[in-house]
């Protein structure tokens, strides 16, 4: 077996992904949503070869991975939670939840513990609007959440 | 014969802990040793009673909810499976007063059928419509659309048939469909609902839009923000693939239509129509001047027909029953039925689909039941972040595209969201300001600089530092971003805050006079 190292490996399981789905139009968005479903974010060794392969500049390929919210810089936490801030939540005491979510975990909202086991974040808008405040955790939709509910949701986290 | 149990798959039903009442209800069929079919269904829409789980009877649906997992044994002592009664009972779903005041066109099937089960969305009047509109010219599909009065339900309310003519008239041979299902505004989940609940109907009418258009291929882009609703789609559009509702020959049509699905990046922008299409072409979501229009200049360049999925999904059914059947609901130039979804501080909240023309205190106090919190009604922001804050004095506001427009709102994409009179508007406006901010493209200037400086501004003005002065500044600014922003991001945006400021003036008093009378 050859030994690779860190950064090779990147770029050539990046390459392998471009390759499967370069021919698609318009396939900048969907291979970055590949590669930060395999590797958890979007690596920086991951940017040229995406540039190459779609005949960007290397500029081009930054621009769109940092203008969009969802594209991470680095991995996130082992739990994602991403609690709604929009107006109908806001009407339903969201502030107050995010607060509680703040303090119990010891983090602000675009962090992660030192633990590394939570990553906190705002949305604006999960399409729960008729069941607010609500939140997201790892994927999984959260609807009514008060001061209890919260509380249940860091035990999980902490689990 | 062997009972049917439908249990919500909606995601805002498993949000409230329909996937723990499945497995309960899976759990007691087994010990009871009872064969039953559980079908995943969407939602009917009312949350409030959500996870509702019906059961198919001899004499029709039995409903029972709002059902918590710890419930469910006593609903199988109480023999639910036949309709028994229970203190959960809702009896006939249909009968349910919230539903039975509605005028399901759009929505019909929502929240009734097994959302990947063609035969079952056939036999509620599936596919009728695409089956005509493969018999017929294109020029003729576009004219009953057209005649049937549909305007945009993404907000816009611009013609869809008159959208649809502009691309048929144009040469290209490439064309294209895109759905707008970008749904970022708070207190909107309709496309939510229609992709998780009735996913053929959507793509039912995208492939109308293609047979009426000449285009082949279809994109509908959505957000990551509702994996469900995704997972849905993808599943759906494979099903009609297999089924060739889509591909080389659509329903024996001899035409080609074929979609892919595609998840947005968390950029509310993208939701406005032309940043919609730079994301779909792998770009940054800036937004496009216009013109061109995307009906010639689309996306990649090429014509493109750009509608809402409410649009769209109320296309199959103008054309089963014809555009007079449609036109014959609503009022004014707003035609046919409007899903309202009703959201945030309100004990009945949930999708409410009606004829245009209810008035606003009538969808908040009797349809909607006043708060949650059971203290007074402040203020209704209708239409999104985008949208104004209508006070109590105008709940006479009948839900149509110009009474709206008469009072400085907009219906948007018919979004209510409630707040009680512990609201701060002031706090509103600055959110608004904010959120314009965090999701600006960049592009204009009004919108780029304008909404920074409209956080700064209301921030001196909670501070009270010279308020007068800076309700001047606030205003002027909003008249800025109103008519120089490229896009309704920036130029909507001063609808949340003006009309915050029209209608609570007393929330925006200084600091030392707010805590005085508090």
């Amino acid at each position: 077996m050859v030994m690779q190292s860190a950064g090779t490996g990147i770029e050539s399981q990046v390459a392998s992904i471009v390759d499967g789905m370069r021919d698609m139009e318009g396939p900048l968005l969907p291979i970055l949503h590949e590669v930060q479903e395999e590797f958890g974010y979007v690596p920086q060794e991951a940017l040229p070869v995406i540039a190459k392969a779609l005949n960007l500049s290397r500029a081009e390929v930054y621009g769109v991975v940092s203008f969009y919210h969802d594209y991470r810089k680095e991995p996130a936490g082992r739990h994602v939670l991403k609690v709604c801030q929009a107006e109908s939540c806001q009407s339903m005491g969201s502030d107050e939840v995010a607060a509680r979510f703040k303090q119990a975990l010891g983090i602000g909202f675009h962090q992660t513990t030192p633990d590394g086991r939570v990553t906190l974040e705002p949305v604006y808008c999960l399409g729960m609007c008729a069941c607010s405040p609500a939140a997201m955790l790892d994927g999984e939709v959260i609807g009514r959440i008060d001061a209890a509910r919260v509380d249940e949701i860091i035990a999980e986290v902490r689990r | 014969m062997k009972p049917v149990i439908y249990i919500p798959g909606d995601s805002g039903a498993l949000a409230l802990g329909a996937d723990k009442v499945a497995a309960a209800i899976s759990a007691e069929l087994k010990e009871r040793g009872i064969e039953a079919k559980i079908v995943r269904n969407g939602s009917r829409g009312a949350y409030f009673l959500e996870p509702m789980v019906e059961v198919g009877t001899d004499a029709g649906r039995v409903a029972y909810g709002p059902v918590r997992p710890s419930q469910v044994k006593s609903l199988f002592d109480a023999g639910f499976l036949t309709g028994g009664a229970h203190e959960l009972a809702l009896g006939d779903p249909e009968k349910i007063p919230f539903f039975a005041r509605q005028t399901r066109l759009t929505f019909a099937r929502c929240g009734i059928i097994d959302p990947f089960s063609l035969e079952d969305y056939e036999r509620h009047g599936g596919l009728a419509g695409l089956r005509k509109a493969a018999a017929m010219a294109p020029l003729e599909i576009v004219t009953e659309v057209t005649e049937s009065g549909l305007r945009g339900r993404g907000g816009a309310g611009f013609p869809t048939g008159i959208k649809w003519k502009t691309v048929l008239d144009t040469d290209d041979v490439r064309k294209y469909i895109v759905c707008n299902a970008d749904e970022g505004d708070s207190g909107t989940f309709a496309d939510r609902m229609i992709m998780e609940g009735d996913p053929f109907v959507l793509i039912e009418g995208m492939a109308i839009a293609g047979l009426a258009t000449g285009a082949t291929k279809g994109f509908l882009y959505t957000r990551s923000e509702y994996p469900h609703a995704i997972a849905a789609m993808r599943r759906a559009v494979e099903i009609a693939r297999r089924a060739k509702i889509l591909g080389p020959d659509v329903m024996g049509s001899g035409r080609a239509f074929d979609m892919e699905v595609r998840e947005g990046a968390g950029a509310y922008v993208c939701g406005e129509e032309t940043a919609l299409l730079d994301s779909l072409e792998g770009k940054r979501g800036m937004v496009r001047a216009k013109p061109p229009l995307p009906a010639h200049k689309g996306l990649f360049g090429k014509p493109t027909v750009i509608n809402n999925v409410i649009s769209l999904a109320s296309v199959p059914i103008i054309l089963d029953k014809g555009a007079a059947y449609y036109k014959d609901f609503g009022m004014g130039r707003s035609r046919g039925t409007i899903p309202i979804q009703i959201a945030g501080n309100i004990r009945y909240p949930g999708l409410f689909e009606t004829a245009f023309g209810l008035t606003l205190g009538e969808i908040v106090d009797d349809i909607g039941g006043g708060t949650a919190t059971g203290r007074p009604v402040k203020a209704v922001q209708v239409g999104g972040p985008l949208g104004a804050y209508f006070p109590r004095d105008l709940f006479d506001t009948p839900f149509d595209y110009e009474a709206f427009a008469a009072k400085d709102g907009l219906i948007g994409h018919a979004g209510i969201t409630v707040f009680d009179d512990s609201a701060d508007m002031l706090k509103q406006a600055r959110f608004a300001m904010e959120f314009c901010a965090i999701e600006s493209c960049g592009k204009c200037t009004p919108c780029r600089i304008g909404s920074t400086r409209g956080v700064e501004v209301l921030d001196k003005l909670a501070a009270g530092i010279a308020p007068d002065t800076q309700i001047e500044l606030v205003t002027d600014l909003c008249n800025t971003m109103k008519f120089g922003s490229l896009c309704a991001l920036g130029g909507f945006t001063p609808y949340p805050v003006m009309s915050a400021l029209t209608h609570f003036p007393e929330d925006f008093r200084p600091a030392p006079m707010r805590e005085a009378a508090e």
